[in-house]
């Protein structure tokens, strides 16, 4: 089996098991765990926004969150004021959008070293934490849509369908509808890479230098990826603003930046598949360990296994030091690895005499 | 006049705990040019190491000034032989270990401490300028700041140890050929970094108080601080922090303190893209 016919066959076992879950899932579990389950796709589109941007395109941003609340806090202004959702929908993808092409122009045509941009884009995140947070007066609104401050904006009306105000979409429409974007989000990047576009970015992660002396203007490619990723970031962003009906400035938090850039190491860079596995994997951890409850408890057990901050540090530096490629390079490079074995050994069995 | 005198104060604070804060990065990325974002999480400890100290009986002049930095130094040389050193070359990686290692600490001492603010009261009273008050602490921040840089100066100047360090910030082969232990002056540096840090973490304390969190306060600070200054430990660290602690300080007082931040942080980034060297890349290129 080749190379391509092992991709085709990646591709359909993904689209398989995607659509069978997304077509199962509401008829098989309880209502609750299926608000889970949707909030983990979600997530997964944003880590997919970094997995592009940082695993494919090679630029560190820490401050994808900023795309993300940017796209939460646009979808909840625009729709107090407006009150059917197509369009708060395109500006909570257009508004990221643009303001990451205005700060990637200023980064990449800077010209500033990686490490750089991981600072600026994590200072920006703070600016933008530290004025959304100070808004809390009345007097800070736009529109009819109050920002609330460090309360954040509760009950933001949910999506409706195109054009109808007055259909909006239910908890389970809203899973499908969750489900549906990251599938189309995993296989429109695919094709994205496969294109002529992916595999520049590709070239400028491996070597900046070569291509730009074989023609490719680096910096546009990057500022094009980076507001790729953006756009993709506000997307969420505007979803996860349907899915709970409120969002707060934590979203724009160091804590929040962190965890995805978490999940896509955790996952592998360089991949898709794996920050969606590595972003579900830890969302449940931290459900399953106690860490989403804000109060928490007061022994030892809940101070030290529900606390995210704790755990997820441990991960990030564990990750770092002894998995750097992440689980599913590591476990693609484990698996060619043992089948060149396997191979290696058949070999042997089956002519014996040539080799002595 | 008492406005303008007062003022001057203010801004002058506000450089001075700029300059503090962020030595400890400035030593830490200019000799090693490691990204320690762990930093603000220094700043955290020093200021619980003076708070738990000084509740332990412990004069609160000798915990701040002496008990913080040897803790948090301490910890500082242990998370470099356990995480960093293992991670020299690889920059990215480092930042991503240290945020690993900033998150870590943010949980453990949430666990330890609790989720809520303590503080420990300034000394030092307060005095009259004009029709104002402010408090003498003030005073005392902006000397200890004068006080550190001087030392640092003095000890990259015209001590063997700092010879050595320069030498190694300047090219670690050849300091290593001429039979320095660049893994020795390493851990040393980091050490020294991040105790710098702990005493600033502590004589901020009684200003600001302290909560797991607050490093997330000061690390973006310190961070543009360090960058915006460039390559020279010393001038780059003070010539960005009078540059931005005085745009903080007027943007505070024209407006709001939150507004004051968001203007420090957005003269950074235009900074960085006019000069992306930072300020020593193009002026007191000759600075230590």
């Amino acid at each position: 089996m080749n190379l391509r016919s092992l991709n085709v066959l990646g591709l359909a076992l993904v689209a398989v098991i995607g659509v069978a879950f997304m077509v199962l899932t509401p008829r098989l579990v309880e209502l609750d765990t299926m608000l889970d389950l949707t909030v983990y796709m979600i997530m997964a589109v944003l880590a997919l926004s970094l997995a592009l941007i940082w695993g494919y395109g090679g630029i560190l941003c820490f401050g994808q969150s900023a795309f993300f609340g940017l796209g939460a806090y646009t979808y909840a202004i625009a729709m107090f004021n407006m009150g059917e959702s197509t369009l708060p929908i395109l500006l909570a993808v257009a508004l990221p959008a643009g303001f990451a092409a205005v700060l990637g122009y200023f980064m990449f045509y800077g010209r500033i070293s990686d490490v750089y941009l991981g600072v600026i884009t994590l200072t920006v995140t703070l600016i933008l934490f530290n004025s959304i947070n100070s808004t809390a007066g009345p007097e800070f609104h736009i529109g009819s849509a109050r920002l609330g401050g460090f309360n954040g904006i509760p009950g933001i009306p949910p999506l409706n369908f195109p054009g109808n105000k007055n259909a909006a979409i239910d908890l389970e429409g809203m899973f499908y509808l969750a489900t549906a974007s990251l599938l189309a989000t995993y296989f429109g990047l695919r094709l994205l890479l496969a294109s002529q576009f992916g595999r520049v970015i590709v070239g400028i992660r491996e070597n900046e230098r070569r291509a730009e002396l074989l023609g490719y203007d680096p910096r546009a490619y990057k500022l094009a990826t980076f507001t790729i990723g953006g756009a993709l970031a506000g997307f969420a962003g505007c979803l996860f603003a349907n899915w709970g009906n409120f969002v707060s400035p934590t979203i724009f938090g160091l804590a929040q930046s962190a965890q995805i850039i978490i999940w896509v190491i955790v996952g592998g860079r360089g991949t898709l598949i794996g920050p969606i596995i590595g972003c579900i994997g830890i969302q449940w951890l931290s459900a399953a360990l106690g860490a989403n409850q804000p109060s928490g408890g007061s022994d030892w057990w809940s101070k030290i296994f529900a606390n995210a901050p704790l755990i997820l540090g441990v991960i990030l530096v564990a990750f770092v030091l002894l998995v750097p490629k992440g689980l599913v390079p590591t476990l693609a490079d484990f698996a060619q690895s043992l089948l060149r074995a396997l191979r290696r050994r058949a070999k042997r069995r089956f002519e014996p005499q040539q080799a002595e | 006049m008492d406005l303008v005198a007062l003022l001057a104060i203010q801004v002058l604070y506000a450089v001075a705990s700029l300059a503090l804060i962020s030595v400890g990065l400035a030593i830490i990325f200019g000799m090693m040019r490691v990204i320690n974002l762990a930093h603000g999480e220094f700043l955290m400890l020093g200021g619980y190491a003076a708070i738990v100290a000084t509740s332990h009986g412990i004069s609160i002049w000798i915990s701040m000034l002496i008990v913080a930095p040897i803790v948090v130094g301490l910890i500082g040389v242990i998370v470099e032989r356990t995480i960093i050193r293992f991670l020299y070359g690889r920059m990215i990686d480092t930042m991503l270990a240290t945020w690993g290692l900033s998150l870590f600490l943010v949980g453990l001492t949430t666990a330890i401490f609790g989720n809520t603010t303590v503080g420990i009261s300034a000394p030092l009273g307060s005095f009259q300028i004009g029709a104002y008050r402010t408090s003498a602490y003030t005073l005392f921040v902006i000397a200890v700041a004068a006080v550190v840089l001087g030392v640092i100066f003095a000890v990259l100047r015209w001590t063997r140890l700092g010879l050595i360090a320069r030498g190694t910030m300047q090219n670690a082969n050849m300091a290593a050929a001429l039979g320095v232990n660049p893994p020795l002056v390493y851990a040393v540096t980091f050490g020294i970094g991040a105790a710098l840090s702990g005493l600033a973490g502590a004589v901020l304390a009684p200003v600001s108080g302290v909560f797991p969190t607050i490093g997330v306060a000061y690390v973006a600070k310190s961070f543009i601080t360090v960058i915006g200054g460039g390559a020279a430990i010393l001038s780059g660290t003070v010539s960005a922090s009078v540059l931005f602690g005085t745009i903080n300080q007027i943007a505070t007082f024209a407006t709001t303190p939150v507004f004051g931040e968001v203007a420090l942080l957005a003269a950074a980034i235009v900074l960085i893209r006019l000069l992306p060297q930072g300020i020593t890349g193009r002026f007191f290129r000759r600075g230590l």
